[in-house]
């Protein structure tokens, strides 16, 4: 199949083979997890524990408080030792409420939800109940709760299911190491959700960096119909869920609209494999796949991390550093951010912790804009970022949102190619968030507006009641009178 | 050459006229201006600025009036905005960071009074003759008119705390700035 | 481990000012040390005095005005400006007019405006045009080509006197374009004045008067493919240059032969080629997008023409590039890409059935 063309794009060096040859291993039991409410697109999480509470593997540890939020399970067996605030793992390094657990060694199983014999028995809903009571979210690293996107099916016209094994990055190789290594199980979990969401068609797509994935994913697919494998070409971001879209069928998703509005679903390839752990054998998202490279560590790898392990650890767990890390950055090198420190947790969303030495980074200082238009030709989505930067620069932020700040994806794109190494990203990030702190505001105030209205007409028809009530008891008192005068 | 001294004054002359009469047939009668900071002010008649209400003070502001650092509630971010949209320079220097503050109630000083209930322009205060007050913290903006009203010393603003939720990208340090200063 | 916040991303393409500069001052280079042959001593002093005031001048401007003048040297802008300027210059044209030409183009045309990436137009063109038309006379005495290490090479002493007077008048020698220009006025037809231009082998080599940026047309040919090759620049602005140049030229000459010359020959004569492919496509002065990059160059090559073709001076690409560059905000404005997802308006696009 032919891949459509798609706007823009960058060719970083990608660096897959320090740790693509690794095959997934297991992470010992950490002594302490810190598990963030927050770990996903939504509303955080509510506390079901308490400190001093025993908890098993796989018990839930806090609930969501809507369709829009995911709830916890324990990554294993021990006793809540604080829900406190830990440090995030976020750019911002601010504190973020978590359930910290102490482990025991034991490691032992809560009683798990029964497993589904035949899934494509099942209605749709018991799936979807399903990955929602197990806590999946985008394990890409969007962290959008998964079962709010297999519900779409009731919402949209849908006719296929995009399972994303793009892999874009640099240095992750997570989602390659699933595939080679949980073929069948990922076929299983991209064909319940297929079920889910009533589609007949799966495509699954990865890019042609990875030939061994390809090769053992067709095979795997090959005993069922309407699922077709498709190399996808070597350009970044084309793992951004719009483009896979536009590049594999042709689509392009409208501004503003859900992906899922022009018939496709896009899942990433470690959430199928979570889906169809949760769905076959009831096991909650406890663990995941995170690739721990760069060449300042010293033996890079992949391991089934429980979540909420600190990142120290693994870094400890590889050797430690061989280098002095000029960035120790949670995800990839293009989208991902730094870490705050060290002791932040692995949480729902993180595909990979690389570690970068500083010949790896070609940061270089800040130069004067030289108006060469590169990061417009390698924008994916179409935008002129070097008049957006200036704008921002001189806080005109309305109009770089004119210009269509808004759009951005944060792909970083532009920053790599930019020769006077101006951090683009940040500009638009920052516009983004001061846009939307503004609009949020000026929401506020509306509503602030509203109250105060409405609490002065009530304040006044409350008078206005009093004095009618003054005026009738008037009436009343004067009344008698009256009659005797009659 | 006076030909041509005669002629640009008349030409002078008259297109300042055309100017002068133009600019007074076609003058504005309302004041867009005003419309603009009202919508720009938090417009919940809490009367810190000293104005009756939100409308007044933005009557006040398009008059030219008031200073547009006014609205405590509004914090450093409507006084730089207010500036802007005025075209005057604030001095900002001494006018605090825009740290959002939110009412808290000491629930062991709160006797029930309802003072600060009534005192609140927006409800944000929630409570009943001899019960425990409260705040919601999504409505408060932090105007401070409640905390005057409070005989036991029981209400305070807090500065809210920043939050993963709330945080923002800070805007890049100007690299040619920095290099300037060194 | 506490680290200072840093936005990603955390990789970057090994690409950089000083790099991209450097590569075009390599593109110019066989050129230039062609020309500093073929025009000799005088040109070779010519030469220095002009790169050397460009990047003296900058140097003071960015210690004046308190910054790192080496860090400012580096990114090489100051020397390209220099360096193109020298190579637009008439070769044996005294010192003076190279280091005031190097102070319009540094303090005036790029400073003035806000230094690196600011400036509206193209600073080595702004000094030519200024030369030009405040000394029309020094800024149109070409000379025939004097190469070195042959008879004719002009001697030590000879070389200062020109560096201090400018070329005797006894040598004075028009290029093509200004000997047409010469012969229009004098009522000859532009097809016979034409035909007095050196032979092609000697037009493509450079044998001839003119600009030490313009005569040896295929060397500047090779630096500009040079450029494109190493991807500094793309092929919009110099396609779309040259083709509307030759174009134009060709259609006019179709229609009056007796009145304007051929296509060939506007694009072989003048400094057609140095326009195409290293003034025009500044970056900071041209526009950004493809589609805007075809109109800018489209528009520079029928400036050009129409310039050499009815104005009072032979030869118009400085001022075709000056034109254009006013105009390249308002072209970058309206030819910004697509967005995704969005009409070329910025409406979103509607949902199609599929």
């Amino acid at each position: 199949m032919k891949n459509h063309p798609i706007r823009g794009g960058v060719h970083p060096r990608y660096w897959k083979e320090l740790a693509s040859g690794q095959p997934i291993a297991a992470f010992p039991l950490p002594a302490r997890l810190s598990l963030p409410l927050q770990q996903h697109v939504g509303a955080a999480a509510i506390p079901l524990v308490e400190p001093g509470q025993r908890v098993r593997k796989g018990e839930r540890i806090a609930l969501a408080p809507g369709a829009m939020s995911a709830p916890l399970h324990a990554p294993t067996s021990g006793v809540v030792h604080a829900i406190e605030e830990i440090t995030a793992a976020h750019a911002s390094g601010l504190p973020q409420l978590a359930i910290v657990i102490d482990s025991d060694g034991l490691d032992e199983w809560a009683e798990l939800p029964a497993p589904l014999a035949d899934p494509f028995a099942a209605p749709p809903e018991e799936i979807v109940r399903r990955v929602a009571e197990a806590g999946i979210v985008g394990q890409g690293g969007a962290v959008f709760p998964t079962a709010v996107k297999l519900g779409m099916g009731k919402q949209y016209r849908l006719d296929t299911l995009l399972l994303n094994g793009a892999e874009c990055e640099p240095y992750i190789t997570s989602d390659d190491r699933v595939m080679r290594e949980h073929a069948a199980e990922v076929i299983d979990g991209a064909r319940i959700m297929a079920h889910a969401l009533g589609v007949a068609k799966i495509i699954i797509a990865i890019k042609k960096n990875k030939p061994e994935a390809i090769a053992i994913m067709r095979e795997a697919a090959r005993a069922f119909a309407g699922i077709e494998v498709v190399g996808v070409k070597i350009q970044y971001p084309i793992g951004y869920a719009q483009y896979l879209t536009q590049a594999v069928t042709g689509r392009e998703t409208p501004a503003g609209r859900r992906n899922a509005e022009v018939g496709v679903v896009v899942q990433n390839v470690a959430t199928a494999l979570a889906v169809q752990r949760a769905v076959r054998h009831g096991v909650p998202l406890i663990s995941r796949v995170v690739t721990v490279t760069g060449t300042a560590v010293s033996r890079a790898g992949n391991f089934e991390v429980p979540i909420g392990t600190p990142v120290a650890e693994l870094i400890a767990h590889c050797g430690g550093y061989r280098a002095r890390p000029r960035f120790l950055v949670n995800g990839g090198p293009m989208m991902g951010f730094q870490l705050p420190d060290e002791n932040v947790p692995v949480v729902k969303g993180c595909v990979g912790i690389v570690a970068l030495a500083e010949e790896e980074t070609a940061r270089q200082p800040e130069q004067a804009c030289i108006r060469c238009g590169t990061c417009m030709d390698v924008c994916p989505i179409g935008l002129p970022p070097v008049e957006m930067a200036q704008l921002i620069r001189k806080d005109r932020l309305d109009d770089a949102a004119r210009l269509g700040v808004g759009d951005c994806i944060a792909c970083g794109s532009c920053a790599w190619a930019c020769p006077s190494h101006i951090p683009l990203v940040q500009y638009f990030n920052h516009a983004n968030g001061a846009l939307w702190t503004a609009d949020r505001q000026q929401r506020k105030n509306e509503r602030l507006r509203q109250l105060a209205e409405a609490r002065s007409a009530r304040l006044e028809a409350a008078r206005q009641e009093r004095l009618a009530a003054q005026a009738a008891r008037k009436a009343r008192a004067a009344a008698p009178r009256q009659e005797i005068s009659e | 050459m006076s030909s041509a001294i005669v002629s640009l004054t008349l030409l002078g002359i008259v297109l300042g006229g055309l100017l002068g009469l133009a600019s007074h047939w076609l003058a504005v009668e309302e004041d867009p201006i005003e419309k603009d900071i009202q919508a720009m002010l938090p417009g919940s008649q809490c009367g810190q600025c000293g104005y009756v209400g939100c409308a007044q003070a933005a009557a006040a502001l398009a008059r030219g009036e008031a200073a547009v650092t006014l609205c405590p509630s509004g914090g450093r971010a409507l006084a730089e905005a207010l500036a802007k949209k005025l075209g005057v320079s604030a001095d900002l220097d001494g006018h605090a960071e825009p740290v959002p503050q939110l009412a808290r109630i000491e629930e062991a000083l709160c006797i029930g009074c309802v003072r600060c209930f009534n005192a609140c322009t927006v409800d944000a205060i929630i409570g009943a003759p001899k019960q425990i007050h409260a705040v919601l913290s999504d409505i408060c903006h932090g105007c401070g008119k409640c905390v005057g009203e409070c005989r036991t010393g029981a209400i305070a603003l807090q500065p809210v705390a920043p939050s993963v939720a709330s945080w923002i990208w800070p805007k890049p340090a100007a690299g040619l700035a920095r290099e300037v200063a060194a | 481990m506490k680290t200072t916040l840093q936005s990603g991303p955390f990789a970057h393409a090994d690409h950089r000012v000083d790099r991209t500069m450097l590569t075009v001052l390599l593109a110019l280079l066989p050129a230039t040390l062609f020309n500093l042959w073929l025009f000799g001593l005088p040109a070779i002093l010519l030469f220095a005095c002009t790169l050397g005031a460009a990047l003296g001048f900058e140097a003071l401007w960015l210690a004046a005005t308190g910054r790192d003048a080496r860090a400012g040297l580096a990114d090489g802008s100051a020397a390209i400006t220099g360096w193109l300027l020298a190579l637009s210059l008439p070769p044996w044209a005294p010192w003076w007019l190279g280091v005031l030409g190097a102070f319009i183009a540094i303090v005036i045309a790029k400073h003035a405006y806000g230094g690196l990436g600011q400036n509206l137009f193209n600073p080595a063109m702004v000094a030519r045009v200024a030369l030009l038309v405040s000394f029309p006379v020094i800024m149109t005495a070409w000379v025939a080509p004097q190469p070195l290490f042959t008879e004719r090479a002009a001697s030590v002493a000879q070389s200062f006197a020109v560096l201090g007077q400018g070329v005797p008048d006894t040598m004075v020698s028009a290029t093509p374009l200004g000997h047409v220009k010469t012969e229009l006025s004098r009522a000859l037809p532009a097809s016979q004045s034409a035909a007095d231009a050196p032979a092609l082998p000697d037009l493509l080599l450079g044998r001839r008067a003119g600009s030490m940026g313009e005569t040896s047309v295929l060397l500047i040919l090779a630096g500009g493919l040079f450029l494109l090759w190493r991807r500094v620049i793309t092929w919009h602005i110099p396609v779309a240059l040259l083709g509307s140049l030759f174009a134009a030229a060709q259609l006019a000459s179709l229609a009056d032969p007796a009145r304007y010359t051929d296509g060939l020959f506007h694009l072989l004569t003048g400094a057609s080629f140095l326009g195409a492919f290293f003034i025009a496509t500044d970056y900071v002065t041209s526009p950004m997008s493809p589609r805007g990059k075809l109109i800018y160059g489209a528009g520079c090559g029928f400036l050009t023409w129409a310039i050499r073709s009815y104005a009072g001076y032979p030869e118009g690409m400085a001022f075709a590039v000056l034109l254009m560059n006013a105009l390249t905000p308002i072209i970058d404005q309206y030819t910004r890409p697509r967005v995704f997802g969005r009409q070329r308006n910025g409406e979103p696009l509607p949902l199609r059935p599929f």
